[in-house]
């Protein structure tokens, strides 16, 4: 059993999915009430990660940001290094591939809340930031609830892009997921089975936990 | 999503019959789902079986059942084909290779297809890979694998031809760096102490000949415990040269065939690793016991071991057997 690869794994889904709760609640909040005719476009570009395979996007990552490009001496010099082989290139690559995980579940819960009541907000005066935290979010805390989940759970599951930009490095690059299959091409049966036993029952209970707490927290809000 | 399943598992069924040797895994199964495999394999009862199901129509397990049976008459023909298909020519031959073959073995594919005009599809990749693929029903009918162990291993497990792995080649391996570098190989090994060299790509030791090659030598020139922390690894030696060309890692342990493949020859230098810091890396070649197509297969391994062959390998980089033994 690999405990490292799991610690890692967990950290960098709680990081994806903490990013995408921060950065992807505005973006979303703007695909909701944006009336720009081009509004469609950042749609598309969202929920690409949803048709590319992660190959497409571990390749861009690997060589259009490695250190022979412009944009990849840039990073380069912002930060020192480049981005594959490295925790942050992989919370990079994982923010990206999960985008749509997050913004289109927090798109729909926003879509759910009736107009009405967000412009009773403001007539009564509340800000429009006010009437976001006090009466969108939570009327859509469904909606945010799967969105962070399903970032969470998707990146735990991740391998495509890890395989690709990783370079398989302990306790930095090598994910449970990463690790399950080096047990299982090396023929160590034992160890990949226990691994993805524990992963299975993890994402299960997880899962299974959340759920059961959201739909509580659901009936809770209709009661009100 | 059960009947996908059902239907996949039983056309692997006949694949099987054609080889003569049928899984362990399989003889239960086909038992369980049609109470008699005889019937199952026969096409005319299987159809006779269909219309008594369709006219009855009562239960869903009927329905059920009724699928199955079509399913193994799809089974059941595509089976004869396949033989009738085989009597003509050397039909298909699927062939796994590990990654340090890649241009070789195109090039020894496309003189095969030449000569006998059979067809051949090769798949690359990590050897360990293709033993673990290959031990679970993978549809290959010739293995190379870089390390002869693993040709050796699914012989004594009963899943290869007997007898017929071949050591067609000794591996090398090399310190490559791309020819912008501005790392100085011409020392060896102890440059990649100096920490301008930020990460090392070699290919992942657990399951791939080349990086277990590679770790040994890091570790007999003394320099594994300076670069350990800076390694990153290949799926394959292929992975581990890309990572390499692309500017991400500064160094890379490779393997000298792919160095000197069309892909890379002009893109760098190398070092070449004494050979008594490793040991020899034998490439085996095996005949997969589950082939579909044994004929084609032996056809391709007699290929091989032809001199034309032997001097494309040796073009690659790969010492021969006969002359690389001391």
């Amino acid at each position: 059993m690999n405990w490292e690869a799991i610690a890692l794994s967990l950290k960098l889904a709680i990081c994806v999915a903490g990013i995408l709760l921060v950065a992807g609640l505005p973006l979303a909040y703007w695909v909701t009430y944006s009336r720009w005719r081009w509004k469609f476009l950042i749609e598309a570009v969202v929920a690409l990660p949803l048709v590319l395979p992660p190959t497409v996007l571990g390749y861009y990552i690997l060589v259009g940001l490695g250190p022979r490009t412009f944009p990849g001496k840039m990073w380069q010099s912002l930060f020192g290094h480049t981005l594959p082989f490295t925790f942050g290139g992989l919370l990079v690559a994982s923010v990206l591939y999960s985008l749509p995980f997050a913004v289109q579940p927090f798109s729909a819960g926003f879509e759910s809340v009736d107009r009405a009541l967000i412009e009773a907000s403001w007539t009564l005066g509340a800000s429009r930031l006010g009437t976001f935290f006090r009466v969108i979010l939570p009327l859509s805390a469904a909606g945010a609830i799967t969105g962070t989940v399903l970032s969470f759970a998707h990146t735990i599951g991740e391998f495509g892009v890890v395989l690709m930009v990783g370079g398989n490095i302990p306790g930095v690059t090598r994910t449970v997921s990463i690790d399950i299959y080096d047990q299982a091409q090396a023929g160590n049966y034992d160890a990949a089975n226990r691994t993805a036993l524990v992963l299975l029952l993890f994402s299960f209970v997880v899962l299974s936990v959340i759920y059961g707490t959201n739909r509580r927290a659901m009936s809770l809000w209709r009661k009100r | 999503m059960l009947k996908i399943l059902l239907a996949g598992l039983l056309w692997i069924v006949p694949s099987f019959q054609v080889a003569g040797t049928l899984p362990p895994f399989v003889i239960p199964f086909t038992v369980n789902v049609h109470g008699e495999p005889s019937e199952a394999r026969n096409p005319f009862a299987a159809n006779a079986e269909n219309k008594r199901d369709s006219s009855v129509r009562s239960a869903p397990r009927n329905d059920n059942s009724c699928f199955l049976v079509e399913c193994s008459v799809y089974a059941t023909s595509r089976f004869t084909f396949g033989t009738q298909a085989l009597q003509k020519s050397c039909g298909t031959i699927t062939v796994a290779a590990a990654a340090d073959l890649t241009d070789a073995i195109n090039e020894i594919v496309a003189n095969f297809q030449k000569a006998t005009g059979c067809t051949v599809r090769v798949t690359t990749g990590s050897s360990g890979n293709f033993l673990s693929q290959i031990e679970n029903g993978a549809p290959f009918d010739v293995f190379f694998s870089a390390d002869i162990e693993y040709p050796r291993k699914l012989e004594a497990e009963g899943l290869a031809a007997p007898g017929s792995t071949y050591l067609y080649a000794v591996g090398k391996i090399v310190l490559w760096v791309r020819s912008d570098s501005r790392v100085d190989i011409s020392n060896g090994l102890a440059v990649l102490r100096d920490p301008s060299v930020r990460k090392v790509a070699i290919a992942n030791p657990q399951h791939a000949p080349y990086g277990r090659a590679a770790q040994q030598a890091l570790r007999n020139a003394g320099v594994y415990d300076a670069v350990k922390n800076r390694l990153v690894l290949g799926e394959n030696i292929s992975q581990a040269a890309q990572f390499v060309e692309s500017g991400n890692a500064e160094a890379g342990i490779l393997a000298l065939s792919l160095v000197l493949s069309p892909g890379l020859k002009d893109k760098g230098r190398f070092w070449s690793i004494p050979e008594n810091l490793y040991s020899p890396i034998e490439q085996g070649v095996v005949l997969v016991g589950a082939s579909k197509n044994p004929q084609g297969a032996q056809a391709f391994l007699n290929y091989i071991k032809t001199p034309e062959t032997a001097a494309l390998l040796e073009r690659y980089g790969f010492t021969l057997p006969a002359k690389g033994k001391p």
